[in-house]
């Protein structure tokens, strides 16, 4: 087990390489210069200049891209072109709210995804499967963006229960903080759900015709006690291994929801500053994203491998 | 020969039933009702995008400035937009621009994806890792965040979203393709053309891609289905379809500064992308089910 | 008596104390779009001038009709050879740090807009030689040359005043916590979220100041922020849109408050910056393909269709209602058969192929979509190409693109919104235009004060480059701010800043 840790943990160097040198081509990619980007109205050949000295766009691409490793390993991870605000800061004061959106988007879909799962696995191809089917899909088959859309027309222009945007955190005021992010926690959420539906389905299918689940049946228990207690709690393990490979799927759902409901997270600060041209920023927080969702797909490998004993050969 | 080899090798092993892989895998996607109906909304919405000229009742580009923003009504069954164009009109023709998005991008995927993913999955070692690692950042890095980055480097339009779409969602079918090989590469018929000398090319291509084409079949029907809602995405954000053609993401981008005053211009484009996207994703987990082996 | 007097007065401020501890007001601005640094010299958006509105004071200030008024300083005065001028402070102001606002804190501003790396305000203020302190509350600005529109600049970021002590602490990362001399203190900033700031009790005008707290925030998309003020958790927004005028003048709770930009939205053909400019169809059809584009676009159907008739139709770099506007040269109604006889006559031939380089915003592309349809009559071949705004500064800049949709949003000074466009090599000059004639013009025109004489020169400068110059003025917009019934004596200027002073909340 050790070994397949410190092997697993050993993987990470190249990868984490890889994620840099993709960050990094991010920026040759764009086309566009960010000093222009940064004058905007005020274009004046000196200062775009010295902007372009300042931030050492100017020299060649390995170079600063040197540069940035040199910072990233001493914890240093730039500044803002447009803010000036040093990236870290800029991180930490937004990755709060992406994860509370996160979490909350998680307890979306585990309702959802693993009641429907459940449900369309115990009456496999029944109507009732086909149309828990169709809800838990509903989610992942309307873009984030649009439902987005939709329910602020619905809940907060038409109804004027929600607020139609903004963020408040949960240590401000508890339930204002509620209000502001169910609606993006919920669009989320419905993505997310279908892929926990597809596994809670699969393993609870295999489940149910496995030998316990058979035995369980023989010594008379009612059917809800099969399902619920002996298929279920079997199944579950794996899903939420699997789903949390999946968690990546999540954040990069955030990008365009909080876009819409304009949530000053990860996923808005990244898409402003593709379209600002704030490579700093850019590269900061893909970084930090990346690392994040390679993390987590670390921790729920390791964690597969111990409730499969069998794999860990 | 060796396809003979491959080809007993695997009616053993469903010598249970003497019908085709091909024939039973039909057979059990009709039992699966919502993978009918999905594919049945697909052939439909396939046959709406060919027959577009035919069909839509105006030029989806004709702009009728006496008759901007009107509600649906008998002449325009959907209503008319920003400009008094027939929305209707611009809601089939936007499904050309969705479909297409969703079978190219994919194809391109599934080209570069595959190939890379036998090559890893069967040469193993260094190769095998570099891969691999590459893969892995690829997928660590936020898909639309990749996305959005080719489409402005290659320059707004549909073919461009559609390579970008197609590059950000190779890494899946690299995986997916190296995974199966891993498991299939120790079967008895791939041992067996190796013993005969069959050279590498010929076995991955011959041998191995037959047995792992069920799940990539599997996994193309749902990539589809997501690569269409990137398409919408990218078009949404002014990356993808150039006007005055129509595609449902643009639209939905300018139905949202329109929302209180005329929603129909925001809902029917919707509509037909969750149509859409939801046929894919219903028919893909039928065939799931379908091509399981484990399933009965 | 007098005793009584005292403590009735004592008590009143007491209750007026107690009453605004109960009650703190706060006014919610929507914001479109999230604010770059909160630097005056480092700040180029026009949000951000929003937001320093509040926060900084500024040497002068404009009036509604676009006249120079002055703020922090009382008056000014120009030396008859024009090369020198004389500024006269206001006494007894002070920087939200305690620190007095005199000739020195001016000058040490002035300098840092001029030298500070990265500075923006360089170009504005490069027409000063040098600063000398007169006294305490005089300075005096010695130029190079005369130039007119200097005091102009001095009514925008140019000539806000910074606290010289904050400043030399934060070096770069003023920004991050401005230190000015506005009605308003800056107190937090959480980035895309919010921007607070709170009352100055030592500001030179406090008895116009009514509202304790401003919150300023971001809310990008049109339709949500309209909702968030319909619904009560913003009190007043800026850019509404014209689509929406309607729904808002309808609504009870709401009321408008418009006014004329002082910028314009047009069209950029290039004439000769790089390849596609030079063998473009503007290259080489010269002005004659311009005209013929210009005569195929009828512009008021362009606010009718796109902005319900809420603009104003406009052919120059300055609308009509601005005491600049050339009426010699009125507004052009659609001529297709001219269209079409200039294009022949410019040699090139229909469908002549035009890459339009579009905004990547929704309205933009509206606007892009009717143009097109209205050239296309006249036989140029629009291809829209929607382009990000990073992408396109890049390609306008390097000449990649036939024609461009762009505005600009505009300066007090008609120099602002001309100067800079039209004269040979200048920085947003991107479409290859230069006729030293027009050159020697725009110059003169910086040298003069009066406004008649002013008008004169302009309007030869005009002639031709309304002819030739390559930019298709199409129309100014409205600046439209909603806000609700809460907010009262509310004014706006046409700058579309929003200022905060002699406004007050009801309850």
């Amino acid at each position: 087990m050790l070994t397949f840790i410190a092997k697993r943990l050993l993987q990470l160097i190249p990868t984490l390489f890889f994620v840099s040198v993709i960050i990094f081509s991010l920026q040759q990619l764009l086309p566009g210069d960010p000093a222009l980007v940064m004058a905007g109205e005020e274009r004046d050949p000196d200062v775009l200049a010295q902007i372009r000295k300042q931030y050492r766009l100017d020299e060649p691409v390995p170079v600063q891209y040197l540069y940035w490793v040199k910072g990233v390993l001493s914890g240093n991870l730039g500044e803002s072109m447009r803010l000036k605000e040093p990236v870290l800061t800029l991180v930490l004061q937004k990755f709060p709210v992406t994860l509370q959106l996160a979490l909350m988007a998680i307890v979306v879909s585990l309702v959802v995804g693993v009641g429907a799962g459940i449900i369309s696995a115990v009456r496999k191809n029944t109507a009732i499967d086909y149309g828990v089917n169709v809800v838990a899909l509903w989610g992942i088959s309307t873009p984030n963006f649009w439902l987005g859309i939709m329910l602020i027309f619905l809940f907060s222009v038409h109804l004027g229960w929600l607020p139609a945007s903004g963020y408040v955190s949960p240590f401000e005021d508890f339930w204002l903080s509620i209000k502001t992010t169910i609606l993006p926690a919920f669009v989320l959420g419905n993505s997310f759900a279908a892929v926990l539906m597809r596994h809670t389905r699969s393993a609870m299918l295999q489940a149910m015709s496995s030998d316990y689940v058979r035995t369980a049946r023989a010594k008379g228990l009612t059917e809800r006690v099969v399902v619920l207690k002996h298929a279920m709690r079997n199944a579950l393990t794996p899903v939420i291994t699997l789903g949390a490979l999946e968690l990546g799927t999540l954040l990069s759902g955030a990008v365009l929801t909080e876009q819409v409901f304009s949530i000053p997270g990860f996923g808005k600060l990244i898409v402003d500053s593709v379209f600002n041209r704030d490579y700093a920023v850019v590269q900061g927080v893909t970084l930090v994203t990346a690392t994040t969702y390679i993390l987590l797909n670390l921790l729920a490998d390791i964690a597969y491998v111990l409730v499969n004993p069998r794999l860990r050969s | 020969m060796a396809t003979t080899t491959a080809g007993s090798a695997a009616s053993t092993a469903t010598q249970w039933a003497s019908e085709t892989p091909a024939a039973r895998a039909w057979r059990r996607l009709r039992r699966r009702k919502s993978a009918m109906l999905g594919l049945v909304i697909i052939v439909l919405l396939v046959a709406i995008a060919l027959l577009a000229p035919l069909i839509s009742p105006y030029d989806p580009a004709k702009q009728s400035w006496t008759l901007v923003r009107k509600p649906p009504n008998w002449a325009h069954w959907l209503g008319t937009d920003e400009s008094g164009r027939d929305l209707l009109s611009r809601t089939i023709w936007g499904a050309r621009a969705s479909l297409m998005a969703g079978v190219v991008s994919i194809s391109i995927a599934l080209s570069l994806g595959v190939p890379i993913g036998l090559l890893a999955g069967y040469r193993g070692g260094f190769v095998d890792a570099l891969i691999s690692r590459i893969t892995d950042a690829m997928l660590a890095c936020p898909n639309l965040i990749l996305a959005i980055a080719l489409a402005a480097f290659l320059g707004p339009s549909l073919t461009n979203a559609m390579i970008a779409i197609g590059i950000t969602a190779t890494p899946i079918f690299v995986r997916l393709t190296r995974g199966q090989v891993l498991s299939v590469k120790v079967e008895d018929y791939v041992e067996a053309a190796r013993a005969v000398g069959n050279p590498a090319w010929r076995i991955a291509f011959r041998h191995i891609l037959p047995n792992i084409l069920p799940s990539l079949l599997v996994q193309a029907t749902l990539s589809i289905a997501s690569a269409i809602i990137a398409e919408a995405s990218l078009s949404f954000l002014g990356l993808g379809q150039q006007p005055p053609a129509p595609s449902w993401g643009s639209m939905l981008n300018t139905a949202q500064r329109f929302l209180t005053q005329a929603p129909w211009m925001a809902i029917f484009p919707g509509i037909a992308i969750f149509l859409s996207v939801l046929s894919f994703n219903l028919f893909g987990d039928g065939l799931r089910d379908a091509l399981d082996p484990k399933e009965r | 008596m007098q005793r009584r007097a005292i403590k009735a007065l004592a008590i009143a401020a007491l209750a007026a104390m107690a009453q605004t501890a109960a009650a703190q007001s706060t006014l919610r601005v929507g914001l479109a779009e999230d604010p770059d640094v909160l630097d005056p010299t480092l700040a180029r958006t026009y949000v951000g001038r929003i937001v320093f509105a509040s926060i900084c004071d500024k040497l002068f200030d404009i009036d509604e009709k676009v006249n120079i008024v002055p703020q922090l300083a009382t008056g000014h005065e120009i030396s008859p050879d024009g090369k020198m001028v004389t500024i006269k402070l206001r006494t007894g102001v002070r920087f939200h740090d305690g620190e007095a606002m005199d000739s020195e804190a001016v000058k040490y501003s002035l300098e840092r807009h001029m030298t500070m790396q990265g500075s923006f305000r360089k170009p504005e203020l490069a027409a000063i030689e040098k600063i000398e302190v007169a006294d305490p509350a005089t300075v005096r600005l010695l130029l190079k040359a005369p130039f007119s529109p200097l005091i102009s600049q001095l009514a925008d970021r140019a000539g806000m005043i910074v606290s010289p002590k904050a400043a030399k602490e934060a070096g770069d990362k003023f920004g991050l916590k401005p230190v000015c001399a506005g009605p308003y203190k800056f107190v937090e900033r959480v980035q895309q979220d919010r921007i607070v700031v709170e009352k100055f009790a030592d500001y030179w005008d406090k008895g116009n100041v009514h509202i304790d707290r401003v919150v300023y925030r971001p809310v990008i998309d049109s339709t949500v922020r309209l909702a968030n003020l319909k619904s009560g958790s913003l009190d007043l927004i800026e850019r509404a849109l014209a689509t929406d005028l309607k729904e808002i003048k309808a609504d009870p709770k709401l009321k408008l408050a418009t006014q004329t930009e002082i910028g314009y939205q047009g069209l950029t053909v290039n004439l000769g910056n790089g390849a596609k400019g030079k063998d473009g169809p503007f290259g080489k059809g010269g002005a004659k393909a311009m005209q013929a584009l210009a005569a195929a676009i009828d512009r008021e159907a362009i606010n009718q269709v796109a902005f319900n008739g809420e603009f104003f139709p406009g052919n120059q770099w300055i609308s009509p209602r601005n005491p600049y506007y050339q009426e010699k040269f009125p507004l052009p109604k659609r001529d297709l058969a001219l269209a079409r006889k200039l294009l022949a006559e410019s040699g090139l031939k229909a469908p002549v192929e035009v890459d339009f380089m579009v905004p990547n915003n929704p309205e933009s592309r509206q606007v892009a979509e009717v143009i097109q349809a209205m050239a296309g009559e006249a036989g140029f071949d629009m291809k829209i190409r929607v382009t990000e705004f990073a992408t396109s500064l890049k390609q306008s800049e390097e000449g990649a693109y036939h024609a461009f949709f762009i505005g600009w949003s505009g300066r007090v000074d008609p120099d602002g919104n001309a100067y800079i466009f039209h004269k040979c090599g200048a920085p947003q000059n991107n479409r290859g235009y230069c006729n030293k004639e027009v050159d020697a013009l725009l110059d003169e025109a910086r040298t003069k004060s009066a406004v008649p004489e002013r008008k004169a020169i302009y309007e030869k400068a005009a002639e031709k480059i309304l002819a030739e110059g390559g930019i298709i003025y199409l129309y100014h917009r409205l600046v439209i701010i909603a806000h609700t019934q809460k907010v009262e004596g509310y004014k706006q200027l046409p700058d579309g800043l929003v200022r905060v002073v002699g406004v007050k909340l009801k309850p």
